[in-house]
């Protein structure tokens, strides 16, 4: 079919991107690294460490992961993003807006401030696990808050409205617990609220990668029954779709892979509402396509931002959710005047 | 053979929507349910399709209970057409006839669904709107997609038992034409003896002229049920619908005049 060939053709297109924007943001920056300097620092790293050049250890240790952070943070947000909207059949609603960011946040700001309190100890999983147990917990309070009486369904704007109220009570607490903070907690927390990529380091890479990779399987598996849903619940069951099962899984790890991503780098919106809108006027809503897509395509701007926010205030940064903001709110706002999004 | 038990279904509150329904519908034939508003009509298509849980009675599809038939499964041999479709994303209409074949395939369809998609495209005359953008047909070109959608879904005989076809006021957004030409399409359908279809119309002269049989249903009870003559005598629709019509019988065909 004629349609295959183009799918190709966008999928080739932006794995093509993908390697030519970390490309970038590992080459350009508060200073430049060569492409040698990158061949040889690789090398180095597994032969003989202690011969690194200064250069070559930003790359290892700060460029690569930092680079490859942002592609897998990318993903997950532009893929949750795609999940919600498939979930809540409506293409307005992102993880930023249901609360799952902010829930995210609020977990790992009581990690930052209390976790030294708690007996609760999982390793270098403690941060993702406390950020997941915010996020399923907002994310499961805007889901019922938000259920009309009547009909137990949730309209779109009482799901928005729900989520507004919920991530300003969530985002109050994260502002309360940085207020009892002691300083140098208080600054790890402020930079959630924005969002930023400079704390990256092999760790977070390695823990952020592998949510990405499972969660992104998973959902690629319930992508039929997605398309399914499109035509509403009702007629999903009919074509033999078990909705409750399928909107719980499918909610349940798009909640982990926002999560971990959050607990990682803070809040960054919208990324998860331009991808899949892209996408899609690329080429189509079937999210067999759409998932595989707004990973790549989320990867791509994310580094993108990540590199804009380091290069436009040079050797200083910006946080990476002021840049997707000053993107993705127009175009939020052009989406929202637009005709019959089901109000 | 699709069957209803003594089905009685209820809200909250106590409003008896569906009370002690009792109804078979036969393979071959074709099963309309008519009714005034309020009757009952989509309840017991909902019913029918497991899609409610009734708090008595049961459903068979053959001789097994819908209740221990798997969703996945039953999707695999029944298909339900329901009002007011709404799509929420933009979509190929030929992609919205391709999720019917959903229950066959597990990840990409195969040679066989895509024959099936074709076939029940040309059956229906949509192929022409196959690269068309769903949301931008017509109600009527919409509605003969999800015909072709329905279908498609059952389109192979089902093994042992019977195909069912489920339709819910199949015909709102036809014009005259169309509604002939779907009843003709349904008939010519129904030729295949495995073939088990019950539809909801409102339109008691169409009933007439081509269903085999009728079931009248009136305050969630089944008031009449039979053949169109035995179902639509002045008595039962003056009952039903508070209206004294007038009956006409010319060459084996009925006509009601109100």
């Amino acid at each position: 079919m004629q349609s295959n060939k183009r799918h190709g053709g966008t999928w080739t297109t932006l794995l093509v991107l993908v390697m030519v924007a970390a490309l970038f943001s590992i080459r350009y920056g508060a200073v430049n690294i060569s492409i040698g300097e990158m061949v040889s620092g690789l090398n180095k790293y597994f032969t003989h460490p202690e011969s690194m050049s200064l250069n070559e250890r930003i790359f290892m240790d700060i460029r690569l992961p930092r680079a490859l952070l942002c592609l897998v943070v990318g993903a997950s947000l532009a893929v949750g993003g795609a999940l919600m909207q498939a979930l809540f059949r409506n293409p307005i609603v992102e993880p930023g807006l249901v609360g799952t960011s902010s829930g995210a946040a609020f977990g790992s700001a009581l990690y930052f401030v209390l976790g030294a309190t708690f007996k609760f100890n999982a390793g270098e999983w403690t941060l993702p696990i406390a950020a997941c147990a915010g996020a399923v917990f907002s994310t499961f309070l805007v889901f019922v808050l938000s259920q009309s009486r009547d009909t137990g369904k949730s309209s779109i704007v009482s799901l928005l409205l729900t989520g507004i109220a919920i991530n300003a009570l969530f985002m109050s607490g994260v502002g309360f617990l940085s207020y009892i903070a002691r300083d140098p907690q208080a600054r790890s927390i402020t930079f959630w609220g924005l969002g930023t990529l400079s704390g990256a380091n092999w760790h977070s890479v390695i823990i952020v990668g592998i949510s990405t990779v499972v969660c992104l399987i998973i959902a690629l598996r319930y992508s039929k029954q997605l398309n399914a849903l499109m035509i509403g619940e009702e007629e999903a069951q009919f074509l033999g779709v078990r909705i409750k099962r399928l909107k719980f899984n499918v909610l349940l790890v798009n909640v982990v892979m926002i999560a971990v991503a959050t607990a990682f780098v803070g809040i960054i919106s919208f990324v998860g509402l331009i991808v899949p809108h892209f996408i899609r006027m690329l080429n189509g809503s079937d999210n067999r396509l759409l998932i595989r897509h707004s990973a790549l395509l989320g990867a791509i701007l994310l580094s993108a931002a990540d590199f804009t926010a380091r290069m436009l205030l040079r050797p200083a940064e910006l946080p990476i959710g002021i840049v997707t903001s000053a993107v993705g709110v127009p175009v939020f706002i052009i989406l929202l005047r637009r005709k019959n999004y089901f109000f | 053979m699709l069957t209803a038990q003594h089905i009685t279904y209820q809200v909250g509150g106590g409003k008896k929507l569906l009370d002690d329904v009792s109804v078979a519908f036969r393979p071959g034939d074709l099963n309309l349910i008519i009714g005034p508003n309020g009757a009952g009509k989509s309840t017991l298509v909902k019913v029918l399709c497991h899609q409610l849980l009734p708090q008595k009675g049961s459903v068979f599809y053959g001789d097994r209970n819908a209740a221990d038939i798997p969703i996945g499964e039953l999707a695999q041999f029944r298909s339900v057409l329901s009002q007011n479709v709404e799509l929420a994303f933009p979509l190929s209409a030929e992609e919205v006839v391709m999720m019917g074949r959903y229950p066959h395939f597990n990840a990409r369809p195969a040679e066989k669904d895509r024959a099936a998609c074709e076939a029940a495209m040309q059956f229906f005359d949509v192929v022409p709107l196959a690269d068309r953008n769903y949301l931008t047909l017509s109600g009527g070109e919409q509605q003969r997609i999800h015909f072709a959608r329905v279908m498609a879904q059952i389109w192979y005989p089902a093994g042992e038992g019977c195909r069912y076809i489920l339709l819910d006021e199949p015909l709102t957004f036809l014009d005259i034409h169309y509604q002939f030409d779907f009843m003709h399409k349904i008939l010519e359908l129904l030729r295949e003896k495995d073939l088990v279809a019950v539809g909801v119309v409102h339109d008691l002269n169409l009933a007439a002229k081509f269903a085999d049989r009728i079931t009248l249903l009136h305050q969630g009870r089944v008031l009449a049920d039979g053949s169109p003559e035995t179902v639509l005598t002045t008595e039962n629709i003056r009952t039903a619908y508070r209206l004294e019509p007038v009956i006409h019988r010319e060459g084996g065909e009925l006509r009601l005049f109100f």
